[in-house]
């Protein structure tokens, strides 16, 4: 599915503005830690987290994720929201746990 | 060996807002000569990994890149130090000397060199109290 219908599915909150949510969602990953998400994240992935700083950007951008869902409610700072609208990366933020928002992935069919 | 492409890039000590920057610049400037998409994701993590352990370990330091004429592209990352005393617990996947407030910010897994041995295909480190080098050679083509 594509970020647009996930965002329509799930009443998720985009927060970037004018990042492309046309991209295709293949799959997700779940980690905190940069260096696993590094190593086993996936191209096309969604990057489901509860980081929300600046090197979230980086790394979902050299990994070449789909979008990254900030789980648990958490909130990105303007600084990194700016920054991941310039590298044209969507953030989503969810207000279920990071279980939850995984299931709700799969019951999606992603 | 003829190089077709050479440059370099600087890393500070401690930057943790531009951390990823060089890696990204190696990135578009690699686009340019037509590297393989899975050999860029492979070169991708591995200059991440370096580069942030040279913000987050090091003092800092300097990467080169150089693309020669038989296809091979060659990165070295070059700090100035502090050094890692014991090189086979480095490697180790889960050994760490991260900072509290590395870990918080999600570093310290003790994955990042592990990971760019992984995915390279050619991996050389150095050690001494004057600083740490990484070499790697990737093959343009898969
Ligand atoms: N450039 C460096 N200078 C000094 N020490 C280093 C350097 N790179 C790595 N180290 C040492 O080697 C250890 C292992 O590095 P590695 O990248 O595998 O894990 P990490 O950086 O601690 O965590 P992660 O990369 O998973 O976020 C580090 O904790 C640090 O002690
Ligand atoms: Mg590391």
């Amino acid at each position: 599915m594509t970020i647009q219908q996930l965002i329509e599915q799930t009443g998720w909150k985009p927060v970037t503005k004018d990042a492309d949510v046309t991209k295709e969602i293949k799959g997700a990953y779940c980690s905190d830690l940069l260096s696993w998400v590094m190593g086993k994240g996936q191209p096309d992935q969604a990057w489901i987290t509860v980081q929300s700083h600046i090197n979230v950007i980086a790394v979902a951008v050299l990994r070449e994720f789909s979008c990254v869902i900030l789980a648990e409610g958490a909130q990105f700072p303007e600084n990194v929201i700016s920054r991941a609208e310039d590298e044209d990366l969507v953030l989503i933020e969810s207000d279920l746990p990071v279980f939850e928002t995984a299931r709700k992935l799969i019951e999606l069919g992603v | 060996m003829n190089k077709i492409l050479q440059k370099e890039f600087h890393v500070e000590r401690d930057d943790y807002a531009n951390a990823g920057m060089a890696s990204s610049q190696i990135k578009s400037t690699l686009k340019q000569v037509g590297v393989d998409p899975k050999v860029m994701r492979r070169i991708a993590v591995a200059a991440y990994e370096a580069e942030i352990n040279m913000i987050i370990h090091a003092w800092g330091g300097v990467v080169y890149l150089d693309v020669t004429e038989d296809g091979m592209i060659h990165l070295i990352f070059q700090d100035c130090g502090p050094g890692i005393p014991d090189l086979e617990k480095a490697m180790t996947p889960g050994w760490s000397t991260a900072s509290k407030k590395a870990r918080e910010l999600g570093f310290g897994a003790g994955m990042g060199l592990p990971n760019i041995k992984r995915v390279s295909d050619e991996f050389t480190i150095e050690s001494s109290p004057a600083g740490t080098s990484i070499f790697l050679t990737f093959r343009v083509e898969e």
